[in-house]
């Protein structure tokens, strides 16, 4: 992706996150999971959660993605104050999130995990009447979905989702992402369950999205990864934010240093917007 | 893949292409299998049918199989909503306790207070649904294990069964009109079919139906499936869980009606072991007891396998005990089959 002339001059318009943290305290009895954190996520980047375990960076996403409330603070969308009860929340306001755990329902086929609880019904008597699925039609938009993301291997929208491979399940969770997120996609460690060839795939998915303009949060352990598609990076410690950096300034083992807390970060490389810091190109 | 004998790890990772052309023939099998969960019973109905057919030449007559079908109603409608249930993963042990307390109820109402059949019909499909929002609660509210619940409650429903029916039948010149209509017989080219027969076919078309094409019935297999990446995708889990479980009831009391008609009498102590029988017929459907995968045809076959069976062992003039011993050795054979099934998908 190239760098727009939008993107590189700083105006209000590109100054506004899509989504933004402000001080969000999450606290599990007396264990402080999350303290003060800020995030901003601005429109078509790639923003990268990395950090220890413990660092705070799933509780971090369960609050943005509405999996948990927060204690404290804000969260902004488009700059409007929003608070997520639930995941299905997040989801109406927009957001998606697509978990490590290989979150699909194995005996589903693929069609009928794009759209799980979002079913559409048929037209007509068939429909309101009987609620009956529009089977075929949920089948046809979900070869269309999965074409327009570059996942062409899988032809078969009535395959069950059982038999495929890990990165292919993963797929199919990022395509459903992708197909109904209309402002957000949050990744929680996508590749972790994934081997190299599968990871790849997922990677390319992630810049497919990119392309379409959404923005994406990626949660992930895996720094050549995380080197790979981030535009900017979150660096997570100790349930607080420790630095924002760009992946072309900093080195692999700088950060490292940051998320363990052998080095504190150097002004220069701190960015916190995309104006700053031009995303990546590929 | 590079060799023969792959490593598990190997597999998890580059199986996907290989399983659109299967590789070797058992695993084609496996997955066929797995697609049909219903077919594996199938064949052993149809086998077994011929079996017993050629042993006794009494047994492929049109009247014996209809005979069959009278005996396995109670329990094959009883297992159309024990299958919704064993789908989420759950196990309603309660299930012939709430049919025959709501064919008491359905029964006393009609016999006592003089309540008019439909009426009466009514009132005990609605106390089989609240029976049913009982195990629900107890499910998701409390958080019990569904085996733990419909234990508790199976000897709630027995006891109250008891204690408002007196210890007493209702025989059928007191029960009300209606209520008897389903031990009716009609005969279709000198075959009699009873109403209940019918009416336990109609319940299996439609939740074939409503699991295969509705929203509902995807939800009630991504719950059984995996209750997590239902609750990810969106699914509200307990409030699908609460549903099965009130459906279930609702079913149960429709199978009390279907009981009344099949004894002529509504008694406190018909078909409570109808439960164990129930999920037998389930298993032996291939539904699979971790749930989400299954469907309600097979266990139909399942019910008919059973009566297959006792019917054609008896026929063959072996003891009962011998009918109990095959069909043991039938949910084993289910069980072993469906865990071989799953264990390719690992």
């Amino acid at each position: 992706m190239t760098v727009t002339s939008q993107e590189a001059t700083p105006t209000a318009q590109t100054r506004q996150p899509v989504l933004q943290a402000v001080q969000i305290v999450k606290t599990y009895g007396h264990v402080v999971a999350l303290d003060a954190v800020d995030l901003e996520l601005y429109p078509g980047e790639v923003l990268a959660v990395i950090g220890d375990n413990g660092a705070g960076k799933s509780t971090l996403i369960k609050c943005l993605s509405g999996a948990e409330a927060p204690s404290q603070g804000d969260i902004l969308l488009d700059g409007q104050r929003v608070t997520f009860k639930t995941p299905l929340d997040a989801r109406k306001h927009g957001i998606e999130t697509v978990y490590q755990t290989l979150a699909v329902s194995p005996s589903l086929d693929i069609a009928g995990n794009l759209f799980l609880g979002r079913e559409e019904r048929r037209s007509g008597p068939l429909g309101s009447l009987l609620r009956m699925l529009d089977g075929t039609g949920m089948r046809k938009q979900a070869k269309t979905q999965m074409t327009s993301l570059g996942i062409g291997t899988l032809q078969n929208m009535g395959q069950a989702v059982e038999s495929l491979s890990g990165g292919q399940r993963q797929a199919v969770a990022v395509a459903r992402a992708a197909a109904f997120s209309s402002k957000v996609i949050i990744l929680d460690e996508p590749t972790a369950a994934l081997g190299v060839k599968e990871s790849r795939q997922v990677l390319k998915l992630i810049e497919s999205i990119r392309e379409r303009g959404l923005p994406v949060i990626l949660i992930s352990h895996n720094m050549p990864q995380v080197f790979e598609v981030a535009d900017r990076i979150h660096i997570q410690r100790l349930g607080k934010r420790a630095a924002v950096v760009s992946p072309k300034t900093i080195s692999m083992s700088d950060a490292v240093a940051v998320m363990t807390g052998a080095l504190k970060v150097v002004p220069e490389q701190e960015v916190d917007g995309p104006d700053t810091a031009p995303p990546a190109q590929t | 893949m590079s060799g023969t004998t792959a490593a598990p790890d190997d597999t998890h990772y580059d199986a996907a292409e290989e399983f659109l052309e299967a590789r070797t023939p058992a695993q084609r099998v496996q997955t066929t299998l797995h697609r049909y969960p219903w077919l594996s019973p199938a064949v052993v109905l149809v086998i077994s049918v011929i079996v017993f057919g050629l042993l006794n030449s009494k047994f492929a007559t049109p009247n014996n199989l209809s005979l069959i079908t009278q005996q396995v109603a109670v329990v094959g409608a009883l297992a159309v909503g024990q299958t919704l249930i064993i789908l989420t993963a759950g196990i309603d042990l309660s299930c012939g306790a709430i049919m025959v307390f709501s064919s008491m109820v359905m029964a006393k109402t009609a016999f006592d207070s003089g309540v008019p059949g439909p009426l009466a019909l009514l009132l005990g499909i609605l106390v089989g649904a609240g029976a049913g929002a009982v195990n629900g609660l107890l499910v998701t509210k409390v958080g019990l294990p569904p085996f733990i619940v419909t234990l508790g409650t199976l000897n709630i429903f027995v006891a109250l069964t008891l204690l408002y029916a007196t210890g007493r039948t209702i025989r059928d010149s007191e029960l009300g009109t209606g209520l008897a209509w389903l031990g009716e017989t009609f005969t279709i080219a000198d075959v009699r079919i009873t109403t209940g027969v019918v009416v336990m076919l109609i319940m299996y078309a439609v939740f074939a139906f409503v699991l295969r094409y509705t929203a509902w019935g995807r939800h009630v297999y991504a719950v059984g499936d995996d209750a997590e990446a239902a609750r990810l995708a969106g699914i509200q889990v307990k409030r699908v869980l609460m549903s099965v479980y009130v459906t279930a009831g609702a079913i149960y009391a429709l199978t009390g009606w279907i009981l009344i008609g099949r004894v002529n009498a509504a008694s406190p102590n018909s078909g409570i072991d109808a439960n164990l029988d129930s999920i037998t017929a389930v298993v032996i459907g291939g539904t699979s007891l971790f749930g989400g995968r299954g469907t309600v045809l097979g266990s139909l076959i399942g019910a008919l396998i059973v009566g297959v069976f006792r019917n054609g062992l008896t026929l063959a003039g072996l003891d009962v005990y011998y009918q109990t011993l095959a069909v043991g050795i039938l949910i084993i054979v289910a069980v072993s089959v469906d865990q071989w099934i799953r264990r390719a998908r690992a």
